[in-house]
């Protein structure tokens, strides 16, 4: 075989998708590309959370239908997934409680004797998983034994004690290739913002974007970088942009719900011209709709959002490459343009887990302007870029200003003033829209030559890239949705006389600014129940109509 | 921006004749020229406000100033504060601006005892937006939006700051000046949370000159850190009821601050990702 797909499910408060991330780990320590995708309800304890973990030799970002293995904690997770159960499947189940068919371990019977506590069960299944596999007992407690938050000997021997109770059922093979660092989408961004050298992350908790929160706060320390909680999400973007104003590089990161808060604060980021990163994890909506599932339905949103006019910059990663990647290019666009830069995920992409490359983006080194003196805040410079100065500044007053105001940053009400600081930001926008205006910025796959072109963004694209492998179909992908990246999108498009479109909104939401630009889809795959697509579904609507 | 320039800017004041805010524009001014001579650089300081007649000060001001939105003055300042506690960040803010929209982040900065400095412009009334009831205005006001009178009673900001954890909290009077210098450059030497409520008169909608005239007093200053001497201090005047006004420090307390003064570490940025990365691996 040359991948495995394995399902875990239980309870909520089972560590379901701890032991996922450890098993993805183990996967990834045999020189695996890995793909974890997290399902749970909106709940603490109970209800029903699982995790399928995906393994291959080559890069994947999404699941399969079906499955080679399911472990259950409960009877639940056998009677909701058996029918995902791929031939010559196998389940593995506690014997304590569950009926079915498989290999039965008795893992409360194990804990007792062993006298360990129930969440116990994650590390005796994960043992008993690999023991199937074929896995070495030495490789499975190496990666146990650094994976293992809490009272690791004692775990140890609960997972050896399940390890023994268990033949192997297959024999799988390590292949070469480095160990892979696995994390989600969240905490690749997150890096990806460290990379771009942020010096503050403030958030409010919001699923599925805290956990770009929870990372960072875990890192902040070591990294010397500030990450705060404050009370609301209207308090988080003043407080980046009271960063902003000193010099240092901030980002924000939300959902929806919370950004509808924030858009007072990205609109006096756009008047004061002051730069800011905005990471929003898109979920199902509106208002507080499904908060831990899946959407692409907030682009029209995040671009049209704030009272005026004023650019700003809008990517959307697939994967974790492109995550690091955007992540640092954000932070230097932001502070470079001095607008908005906006990382648009979504809770596929936030919470799924990803093995992905440890090298990092080489950010740019921005050229700017030297300020002139006396020092203006608002100085007129061709591209409509003002040189920056930062308080406290000897003998120089810095002054930003959300009212329309002059050079010096004093409010005015004048016609021609206003005039001009509008036509500065306009001269702004036109430089930008040249600056992304690049191929890189377009994704193309497939074949490139196919007449069928299928556009999708953000983390569609994972499962539509292996949905199409066998098919005469080009994917066409833009990186930057804002500005659009015309040319270099028309280029890709050369030659495309069919057009899909696939989106995970219900009216389209790339597809209003492809007709914007005279691109019109001849069909369109929307998919707006929350879940996100795996690679079979997929492929069966688009060879509907290729 | 020279130490020989004027502080006070040469943009015109579009303030109306008899506005409480020449008296408090005067008495900060005062206050940072005594600083200045003491040997804070003017540059140190970073005034932030909101919107509405008092915001103007940020562009009468020949210092750094950073005019944000209604009600968000505090959380601007927390975060200029928390980039770098170096400065000495004042928020001016409105009654209506800080009490209404910007209330959640005035609690919020009090309990945290973040080391910022507020000066609100307590005229009771809506100025720019001609005339209407402001959360302090007194029971029955009528304004255009309530032309029958509001029915509900003001809050008392002095005893909710008390409430919220505030370590510093005084009144003042833009007619009392002396004192009005003394409690802002109290405030801004107080290691925390600083809150000024400072009643001014509105010449045009509110001009409240006799009554405060009459009835405002200096309280004494004897048990400052006594929460409960304050909190009853705070309760003799509950902000529609004619009756003695108490002016100056009600409560000063020291907490520990916010932000910590940590120091500054040299950081290998791209090494730290590369071992945080290892950790996932």
């Amino acid at each position: 075989m040359n991948e495995y797909s394995i399902l875990i499910g239980g309870k909520a408060g089972d560590g379901i998708s701890q032991a996922g991330q450890i098993i993805g780990s183990i996967f990834s320590s045999l020189g695996y590309h890995v793909y974890q995708y997290v399902d749970y309800p909106s709940l603490i304890r109970g209800g029903h959370n699982f995790c399928i973990i995906r393994a291959a030799k080559e890069p994947i970002f999404t699941h399969r239908t079906k499955v080679n293995a399911i472990i259950a904690f409960d009877q639940q997770t056998v009677d909701t997934h058996l029918d995902k159960l791929a031939n010559h499947g196998i389940i593995l189940f506690d014997k304590d409680k569950v009926k079915t068919e498989g290999v039965g371990i008795s893992i409360t019977q194990i804990i007792n004797e062993l006298q360990g506590i129930p969440i116990m069960g994650n590390t005796a299944m994960i043992a008993v998983l690999f023991r199937y596999l074929g896995v070495p007992w030495e490789h499975v407690e190496s990666v146990l034994s650094r994976k293992i938050p809490k009272k690791i000997e004692k775990n140890l021997q609960i997972a050896q004690a399940a390890w023994k109770t268990v033949t192997p059922g297959l024999n799988i093979s390590p292949i070469s290739g480095e160990t892979k660092p696995f994390l989600s989408g969240n905490e690749w961004i997150a890096i990806g913002l460290l990379a771009g050298g942020i010096d503050a992350y403030i958030a409010y908790p919001m699923t599925p974007s805290s956990g770009v929160l929870h990372f960072l706060a875990s890192v902040a320390e070591e990294t010397g970088i500030t990450v705060y909680h404050p009370e609301s999400e209207i308090a988080v973007i003043l407080m980046a942009l009271g960063f902003s104003y000193t010099g240092k590089k901030s980002a924000v990161g939300t959902s929806g719900g919370g950004f509808c808060l924030m858009t007072e604060g990205l609109s006096l980021a756009g008047q004061a011209e002051l730069p800011i990163v905005i990471i929003v994890s898109q979920r199902t909506g509106p208002s507080t709709g499904l908060p831990t599932y899946t959407a692409q339905s907030d682009l029209m949103f995040i671009r049209h959002a704030g009272q005026g006019e004023f650019p700003r910059w809008i990517a959307a990663p697939a994967n974790p490459d492109e995550a690091l990647r955007l992540g640092a290019e954000a932070v230097q666009i932001s502070s470079q343009f001095q607008i908005p830069a906006f990382i648009l995920t979504d809770k596929t992409f936030s919470e799924g887990i990803y093995t992905g490359s440890s090298s990092l983006p080489r950010t740019e080194p921005t050229t700017k302007p030297g300020p002139t003196f006396p020092y203006n805040r608002y100085a007129d410079h061709p591209d409509g870029i003002s040189p920056v100065l930062s308080p406290p500044y000897p003998g120089e007053s810095i002054k930003v200003n959300s009212y329309t105001h002059d050079v010096r940053g004093i409010t005015t009400e004048d016609p021609q003033v206003t005039r001009f600081m509008v036509e500065k930001r306009k001269r702004k926008q036109q430089v930008l829209c040249e600056y992304v205006d690049r191929p890189e910025n377009i994704f193309i796959d497939g074949d490139k030559n196919a007449t069928t072109g299928i556009i999708c963004w953000g983390s569609v694209r994972g499962p539509v890239t292996e949905a199409i492998q066998t098919m005469s179909v080009r994917i066409i992908s833009p990186l930057i949705l804002e500005p659009f990246p015309k040319k270099s999108f028309l280029k890709a498009m050369e030659g495309v006389e069919k057009i899909i479109l696939i989106e995970e909104s219900a009216m389209g939401q790339l597809d209003k600014i492809l007709r914007e630009h005279g691109i019109v889809p001849d069909q369109q795959i929307l998919r707006y129940d929350g879940r996100p697509s795996a690679v079979e579904e997929l492929e069966e609507q688009i060879r509907r109509y290729v | 921006m020279n130490p020989n320039e004027s502080l006070v800017a040469d943009t015109k004041n579009t303030w109306c004749p008899g506005c409480g805010n020449f008296a408090i524009q005067h008495a900060v001014k005062f206050v940072i020229e005594e600083f200045e001579k003491e040997g804070v650089p003017r540059e140190n300081f970073v005034f932030v406000t909101g919107i509405g007649c008092h915001a103007k000060i940020a562009d009468y001001f020949n210092l750094n100033s950073f005019y944000s939105l209604h009600g968000r003055t505090i959380p601007v300042a927390s975060g200029i504060k928390m980039a770098n506690p170096d400065l000495k960040v004042i928020c001016f803010a409105g009654d209506g601006d800080l009490y209404a929209e910007g209330l959640e982040h005035l609690i919020h900065a009090a309990k945290r005892n973040i080391d910022i400095t507020v000066i609100c412009h307590n005229n009771r009334v809506y100025g720019l937006t001609t005339g209407q009831y402001t959360p302090t205005s007194p029971y029955g006001y009528r304004g255009k939006s309530t032309p029958g009178g509001i029915h509900e009673y003001p809050l008392n900001i002095i005893e909710m700051l008390l409430g919220s954890g505030a370590t510093f909290v005084a009144r003042g009077y833009s007619r009392k000046i002396p004192l009005l210098k003394r409690i802002i450059r109290e405030a801004i030497l107080h290691p925390g949370f600083a809150h000024i409520d400072v009643l001014q008169i509105c010449a045009s909608f509110f001009n409240m000159t006799p009554q405060y005239d009459e009835f405002v007093y200096e309280t004494s200053e004897a048990n400052v850190s006594q929460f409960d001497v304050a909190c009853r201090t705070g309760q003799q005047w509950n902000y529609s009821d004619p009756g003695p006004i108490p002016l100056g420090i009600f409560y000063k307390t020291i907490k520990p601050s916010f932000p910590e003064n940590k120091e500054k570490k040299v950081i290998n940025r791209e090494e730290i990702i590369r071992t945080i990365l290892s950790r996932y691996s």
